[in-house]
């Protein structure tokens, strides 16, 4: 049994930075770790820390080292820091400083930039975490309840990994930091979470595939440009969340593929045709396909918000001072400075949206966004598969992305998910068709009932193809504790 | 002919495209296009560092094929095709394909065969590795330690020898065998072939994590292998083929019961099997019992060890043929006094049957099973049959 109190930092918690050997930073981890498991422990239902969980843990970051999988009790999870092998002679892969060499400490002029955007994607971490605090107690399965539980703890490593950096290249202002990290709590009144979407709950099980499926990959996109980054340690430790953050897409779009699968099932058994026939479809405990359109036409259009403004000097500053790189910049040939180069992005003009082009440096944003649609309609694609094989007439897509928008042009104008201005009345009339009303939630709210028993799923679910580990449908994901 | 070949492929319809193996390849073996992430047959060179980092298990999928599946032919798949039937390898089992070359695969039948049928793996046993490295492409590993499991005193010599394959991949599940290769030539100035050893530890090695595996050896008069093992010294390098077997493995469906009865270094796989449970699950769940057979406890490999697994993970049976005042005991022998014990196990939908030992115990211990399955009413054959399709009943004998 793990000792809480006097954890043996040396070698309690995995890492591949010396921590051992760096009294001063060790010393500040051990001063804030245990408002971290005071975080954990006030946030999940004790029944669920008591809990015997199936993880996949790192421990090292070689391939062999970080899937271990075991049962673990959650608050004895452990959380480790760890960043991507260095490369030998990296160089700084954008910006002004294209080819000098990576920075292994900060530079003094990009401090501040750095900081803020260190904090803000660690403030998205924990944020998560809250958001789904009280989802296990309806999970479909005890497969679905590890996933949840699974993205947990490595969004709270996530957390770790960024107050590394705070504490290890910022100092006082960076241990301030990292406990406003702990400070702020997601939809408080007083110290909200930072960004938008990060500050409202997670109300039922689609709605947290749909998070991780679409919001979630707003955070692989965000720690991709970040892992471009000329600041090394900042790099690496990015490059390794991506292969943790690869979990969170599966457990989205699995979660959303499964959920469309069960529906098309029970459709068919029951001879129903008409995917619109939503009385009839949601009478049999199963979520009616539209009702899937109206969340993802939600999800997708809130995690669009999080890419900022399409033209954006902010954007345009980290990426010319190597801070910020773009989606997989080292696989785009150009010069890496963007000198002269122009990109098409979405305006505004005599009541109407246009397409113009603008200089790429200041339109960074809108490419990451552009990169982040082309790769969330993939899984798109793939739902549509599923709906196909079924030989249910049905297609999902992304609405267009001037809908439903409260951040960039098109923010304050009436689009329809096709991308055409409505009037006002039209607008209102469309809405119950376009995103998720009340009584949609109240629906999704009464099909939500916590299973147990190993094996089983919830009737609006199917089971999964594949188990984690290889492990047999029946497999006891998670040994509850019963008090 | 073309010896047939494993190839790596990756499950399309599970695959979520996030690219993160084709990030970890070292090799650059694996590249998407639009539709699907394949594996170049022509590149990979099987280290596996691919398989954790995956989030979905997609890329666990394996083929036996003649021909490898071209790039072109992967990118258009919208699903994995079929396992084609292979003559030339698995000598006719259903569960999975033993070894990829005959001689192997034709070892194995013959040590399968008391099972009187095709061998398969249980539903929910992992899915093995064969054949990673061959005879033409064996892996070197080092030894680790050699340790002696026998009294100076009795008259048998059996070793316990650890290998570390250090940093090349070893994927080895318990149950199955591993082939080493002895140094030197045969009679007809042939290189020695592979002898086949089951591993007596678990899959993630010897001690947990050390890519280190332990196999239990007795020295026999005469045998070119046996004794060039069992005179292994530390640091002494090995050649290693396989790994082989995909039928004699373990349920990892941790409600399962496993009934063990073994003979001398017959008791190697349970070895494994016993401390896969214990790291697993611990001693909270076991529903393990065993019959072994030696002829002194001197002469049982792992005596002492063995009486320090707890009776709530491992019933044990420790069953002597050659102790002095006693009448001679052997396993069947201790199965009939066990009755009830092996009765009811035998009437659980649960319980994987598994012999290993000397081809001579065979008949004694079907003969037991027959007596007690015929006292509750079941006809053993059909019983013994049910078990063996359903993947519960493993025999390995030589």
């Amino acid at each position: 049994m793990l000792d809480l109190i006097n954890v043996s930092y040396d070698t309690q918690i995995p890492n591949n930075v010396n921590l051992s050997s760096d009294k001063r930073v060790l010393k500040a981890l051990e001063k804030w770790h245990p408002g971290y498991i005071n975080w954990w422990n006030d946030l999940i239902p004790d029944n669920f820390q008591q809990s015997l969980v199936y993880l996949r843990t790192a421990v090292s970051v070689d391939p062999k080292g970080w899937a271990k999988f075991d049962y673990v009790k959650m608050p004895e999870y452990r959380w480790g820091v760890l960043l991507a092998p260095q490369v030998e002679d990296r160089k700084i892969p954008c910006g002004e400083h294209v080819g000098e060499p990576a920075w292994q400490e900060v530079p003094g002029e990009y401090r501040n930039m750095m900081k803020r955007l260190i904090v803000i994607q660690g403030d998205t971490e924990p944020a998560s975490v809250e958001q789904q605090r009280f989802l296990a107690l309806t999970a479909p399965s005890l497969y679905d309840m590890r996933n949840l539980f699974q993205v947990n703890v490595e969004e709270g490593r996530h957390l770790w990994a960024m107050v590394y950096l705070l504490h290890k290249y910022f100092g006082a202002d960076g241990r301030e930091e990292a406990d406003d990290l702990l400070r702020r709590s997601s939809g408080s009144e007083e110290a909200p979470r930072m960004l938008g979407a990060f500050n409202e709950e997670t109300p039922d099980w689609l709605s947290f595939f749909m998070f991780t499926y679409f919001t979630d990959r707003d955070g692989k996109m965000q720690l991709e440009s970040l892992a471009q980054s000329g600041f090394d340690p900042l790099s690496r430790t990015c490059r390794f969340m991506l292969t943790e953050e690869a979990h969170h897409m599966f457990v989205g779009e699995t979660g959303v593929g499964r959920t469309i699968e069960r529906t098309c099932q029970v459709m068919k058994e029951n001879g129903i045709d008409d995917p619109y026939d939503t009385d009839k479809i949601r009478a049999l405990g199963v979520i009616d396909l539209p009702t899937v359109q109206k969340k993802l036409n939600l999800h997708y259009t809130l995690s669009l918000d999080l890419f900022g403004q399409e033209v954006s000097t902010n954007a345009a500053n980290a990426f010319n001072a190597g801070v910020k790189g773009r989606y997989h910049e080292h696989r785009i040939e150009d010069d890496h400075k963007l000198e002269g180069d122009t990109y098409t992005v979405w305006d505004f003009e005599d009541g109407k949206a246009v397409q113009k082009q603008v200089p790429a440096l200041t339109a960074i944003n809108m490419r990451l966004r552009d990169d982040y649609t082309r790769d969330a309609s993939g899984g798109i694609g793939r739902w549509n598969k599923i709906i196909e094989k079924a030989g249910v007439d049905f297609k999902l897509k992304l609405p267009h992305e001037s809908f439903n928008r409260q951040i960039g042009v098109f923010a304050g104008h009436k689009f329809n998910p096709e991308g055409e201005i409505v009037s006002e009345a039209e607008y209102e009339k469309g809405m119950a068709d376009w995103l998720p009303t009340k009584a949609d939630g109240d629906f999704i709210q009464s099909l939500m009932e916590q299973v147990t028993e190993p094996g089983k799923f919830a009737g609006w679910i199917a089971p999964p193809k594949v188990g984690i580990d290889n492990k047999p449908g029946d497999f006891e994901y998670v040994k509850l504790h019963m008090a | 002919m073309n010896q047939p070949i494993k190839q790596h492929l990756i499950d399309p319809e599970i695959c979520i495209r996030c690219y993160t193996c084709e990030m970890t390849c070292p090799i650059e073996a694996i590249t998407h296009d639009d539709n699907n992430v394949v594996v170049d047959p022509d590149k990979c060179d099987y280290c596996m560092a691919c398989i954790p980092v995956c989030p979905t298990g997609s890329i666990d999928e394996w083929r036996v094929v003649k021909e490898p599946y071209s790039l072109d032919e992967q990118f258009s798949w919208e699903e994995l095709p079929e396992q084609e039937e292979i003559e030339a390898a698995g000598a006719g089992t259903e569960g999975g394909i033993e070894a990829l070359d005959d001689a192997m695969a034709a070892l194995l039948a013959e040590a399968h065969k008391g099972a009187g049928g095709k061998s398969k793996a249980p539903a929910s046993a992992a899915k093995p590795t064969v054949n990673l490295y061959n005879l033409a492409n064996p892996v070197e590993a080092v030894v680790q330690g050699n340790y002696g499991l026998t009294h100076d005193e009795s008259d048998s010599d059996v070793r316990h020898i650890i290998l570390n394959f250090e940093g090349k991949p070893f994927p080895v599940l318990e149950g199955q065998s591993i082939g080493i290769i002895a140094p030197g030539e045969d009679e007809n100035g042939k290189p020695h072939l592979p002898r086949l050893y089951s591993v007596s530890s678990p899959r993630d090695g010897e001690r947990p994590n050390y890519n280190n595996v332990s196999l239990t050896v007795k020295r026999e008069e005469h045998g070119v292998c046996s004794n060039y093992v069992c005179d292994l010294k530390k640091g002494d390098k090995v050649k290693v083929t396989g790994p082989f077997g995909a039928t004699f493995l373990m349920p990892d469906d941790p409600e399962a019961r496993l009934l063990l009865v073994c003979t001398g270094t017959g008791s190697a796989p349970m070895r494994a099997f016993t401390m896969r449970r214990q790291r697993a699950v611990g001693e909270k769940s076991g529903g393990m019992t065993m019959f072994f057979g030696a002829r002194t406890p001197e002469s049982l490999p792992y005596f002492g060890p063995l009486r320090k697994v707890p009776d709530t993970l491992l019933q044990k049976h420790l069953v002597f043929s050659r102790l002095p005042d006693k009448p001679r005991e052997y396993v069947q022998d201790r199965m009939a006094v066990e009755e009830e014990v092996v009765a009811d196990l035998l009437q659980d939908p649960k319980t994987h049957i598994y012999i290993c030992g000397l081809r001579g115990m065979e008949e004694g211990v079907e003969h037991a099973f027959a007596n007690i399955a015929e006292s509750i009413g079941q006809p053993w054959h059909d019983l013994r049959d049910t078990m063996r399709d359903e993947g519960r009943y493993h025999v390995e004998t030589y």
